[in-house]
């Protein structure tokens, strides 16, 4: 006798019987399926082909659960894997830990982790443990997502702030705030006439090749929540040292712009799900400048500032387009709540 | 030509801004740093949040904290610490709901019956017509449980309060360009010719800005004052009739208290006779009394540019956009905030 068809989630999915079983061998396995995950060990084994490796974890929460340019389940592979990869790893493998509010359509589940797993087929990583619980309506908002990454340090790579020093160049990948603000202007029903789309992706692919063909990386991070001002206040701290932006030279798609200023956001403030921030020495800067231009995820790329030495304590500075300079600040945070 | 100008005068010239959108902006485009040490930019009380009396407030968290009440407010208002907390910590109780137009707390006034919807209606020239449209629209449609706690306020009469000061030390006006497209620049006439100060209406761009500034410096040099709009492409001289017609229908210019300024006559707007039973003052038996501000928070001296920021005790040290105490630190357009976010000062938040 064939199990009884539900369309939606019930709270017995995830309660260890015969449900979450259907629910794992029905929904879940056959779209992430690998030889790892079939096992459905308590654990997962895993052969990493050395012992310099990165770990870390991240929690989706987005709101709304699709949006132009990416959904859930792909922010959850992208976000963790662009964590690996600017430690300067090569992420490997995944875990999936979904938290399920009762009544969530089987359809939509299908969708995000179809999204998952083409995102993770993309990156180059296996889902290889996972977690399925279920909450009572009410006590979360349809499905959140925790993801961990496991990565290998290329060889010879190692990054930190420590080592940046006055002259050095600060590079992005393209243009910034996309991500933040196709969420909150769809959050708000608000459309533009060219429509805003997150730049959530895998950013892994990009940069392991900047890493192996340069040398004079010093640090790298994906401005996500607080955006470029965040992660340029996180380095000028840790580094000691001031650093120095270009107005004119910062990529900002023009529609985003638009919606900022509408909005009342700073764009500098507002989340990037597939950009990152790479500190390189002024000798490299060009030639990462030009690997960036080469990727697809990379062809609005620019040398927007540079690190200087600090006047009295370390500030980051915008030279803006009419040349005056003002402070950019570590931004507060409760703008935009669940962006990712 | 600004710098010509400074040299020319010899002295300090002292320009003022009255409104939070130029406030904001100059800050974020760095005007301040490339003018001459001579051209100070002052904020004056432009931003509806920052204006806004303490007992306004405090009567706003009063009924807020009545279970027959929703109060209905723009975001930027809920986190103005009054007594005994601010609106956002009385949000949780499900009494304050943040809206982005007067149209949405109409809606709530609708889907609410059981409920009297209390809109906090701030604000100057610019907001005031959205509020407008909303009562009548209200008076229309029979919907008796929405009420208006108006404190939309007027530019000019707030203008001529702090050049009627004695110690003023204002040279001339940026005016503001949002509120000149509802009223029409000729409103600032009388500024000019009563008080004989420049009064020049400029966009938001850097450009904009700086274009204004430098003809206010002509005006100066030339020693004879006009009123002028750098910002013909959207302000005519008459402003938006319309807007102007559906105000005076629901409203009326009464005395009223600012922050800082203290009490200006015909300086705010109050709802019409006609529309009394909206009305939240009368329906709720409100008397408004002048507010008392929190101990050691200058910002009425802010709000009349006698002070900068930083040269009130309590900024960046007690009050901090994170923690704030006096409204002009809450405001995203607030003289405090802004400062705080883009002025290179050693005393801020590290």
């Amino acid at each position: 006798m064939s199990p009884k068809k539900h369309d939606r989630i019930l709270l017995a999915h995830g309660g260890g019987g015969r449900l979450s079983d259907e629910l794992i061998r029905r929904h879940i396995l056959p779209k992430l399926k690998n030889d790892t995950l079939a096992e459905l060990a308590d654990s997962a084994k895993l052969n990493l082909t050395s012992n310099e490796i990165c770990f870390t974890t991240d929690s989706y929460v987005v709101k709304p659960l699709f949006f132009n340019g990416g959904d859930i389940g792909k922010l959850a592979v992208c976000g963790t894997v662009n964590d690996l990869a600017v430690a300067g790893a090569r992420p490997v493998a995944l875990t999936l830990s979904l938290i399920i509010e009762e009544g969530l359509e089987f359809e939509l589940l299908e969708k995000i982790l179809t999204s998952i797993a083409q995102t993770a087929k993309e990156s180059n990583v296996e889902i290889v443990t996972g977690d399925t619980k279920t909450v009572e309506a009410g006590a979360a908002d349809k499905i959140f997502i925790n993801t961990a990454g496991i990565g290998v340090r290329l060889a010879g790579v190692d990054l930190g702030c420590e080592k940046i020093v006055a002259g050095d160049k600060i590079i992005v990948n393209g243009t910034l705030g996309d991500h933040g603000l196709a969420i909150i202007s769809q959050r708000k029903g608000i459309e533009f006439e060219s429509q805003l789309q997150s730049d959530c992706a895998s950013l892994a692919g990009l940069t392991c090749e900047l890493l192996e063909k340069t040398s004079g990386i010093k640090f790298m991070r994906d401005p996500t929540r607080g955006g470029l001002a965040a992660t340029l206040n996180e380095i000028s701290r840790s580094a000691e040292l001031s650093i120095e932006i270009n107005e004119t030279e910062i990529p900002v798609n023009p529609t985003a712009r638009a919606a900022a200023d509408m909005l009342g956001f700073d764009v500098l403030a507002i989340a990037n799900e597939g950009k990152v921030v790479v500190v390189a020495s002024a000798e490299s800067a060009d030639d990462c400048l030009s690997i960036c231009r080469n990727h697809p995820l990379g062809a609005d790329a620019c040398i927007i500032g540079q690190v200087v030495q600090t006047r009295d304590i370390p500030t980051v500075e915008l030279i803006t387009r009419i040349g005056g300079r003002r402070i950019v600040q570590m931004p507060y945070g409760r703008e935009l709540p669940r962006i990712c | 030509m600004i710098e010509a100008a400074c040299a020319k005068l010899g002295r300090q010239i002292n320009v003022m801004e009255v409104c939070g959108t130029h406030t904001v902006a100059i800050f974020r485009s760095g005007i301040k740093s490339i003018l001459p040490e001579g051209l100070k930019l002052l904020s004056g009380p432009g931003c509806p949040v920052c204006v806004t009396d303490q007992s306004y407030i405090d009567t706003v968290l009063q009924l807020a904290g009545r279970d027959d009440c929703i109060i209905a407010t723009y975001g930027d208002m809920i986190r103005v610490p009054g007594k005994g907390g601010s609106l956002e910590t009385k949000q949780s109780k499900a009494g304050v709901k943040v809206v982005l137009s007067s149209e949405d707390a109409l809606q709530l006034a609708r889907d609410n019956p059981e409920k009297k919807i209390v809109f906090v209606a701030v604000g100057f020239e610019t907001t005031t017509p959205a509020t407008a449209v909303a009562v009548m629209e209200a008076a229309e449609q029979g919907i008796d449980n929405f009420y208006i706690l108006s404190s939309h306020k007027l530019v000019v009469p707030a203008m001529r309060a702090l050049l009627s000061a004695k110690n003023n030390n204002i040279d001339a006006f940026l005016c503001p360009g949002h509120v000149s497209v509802i009223t029409g620049y000729g409103v600032f006439r009388e500024i000019v010719d009563d008080f004989k100060r420049p009064c020049v209406v400029a966009g938001f761009e850097a450009m904009q800005i700086i274009e204004g500034l430098a003809e206010i410096c002509r005006q100066l040099v030339a020693g004879r004052p006009e009123l002028k709009s750098m910002y013909s492409a959207v302000v005519t001289e008459q402003g938006n009739t319309a807007a102007q017609g559906i105000v005076a229908k629901c409203f009326e210019p009464a005395d009223g208290y600012w922050r800082g300024l203290g009490k200006i006559e015909k300086s705010t707007l109050r709802l019409r006779e006609k529309y009394s039973k909206f009305d939240a003052f009368k329906q709720f038996n409100i008397t408004e009394t002048p507010g008392k501000e929190a101990t050691g928070c200058r910002c009425g001296e802010v709000l009349c540019g006698l002070i900068d920021p930083p040269q009130c005790g309590l900024f960046a040290t007690s009050c901090t956009p994170d923690d704030p105490v006096g409204a002009c630190m809450v405001s995203t357009e607030g003289a405090c905030s802004a400062w705080f976010k883009y002025g290179r000062k050693e005393k801020r938040e590290q």
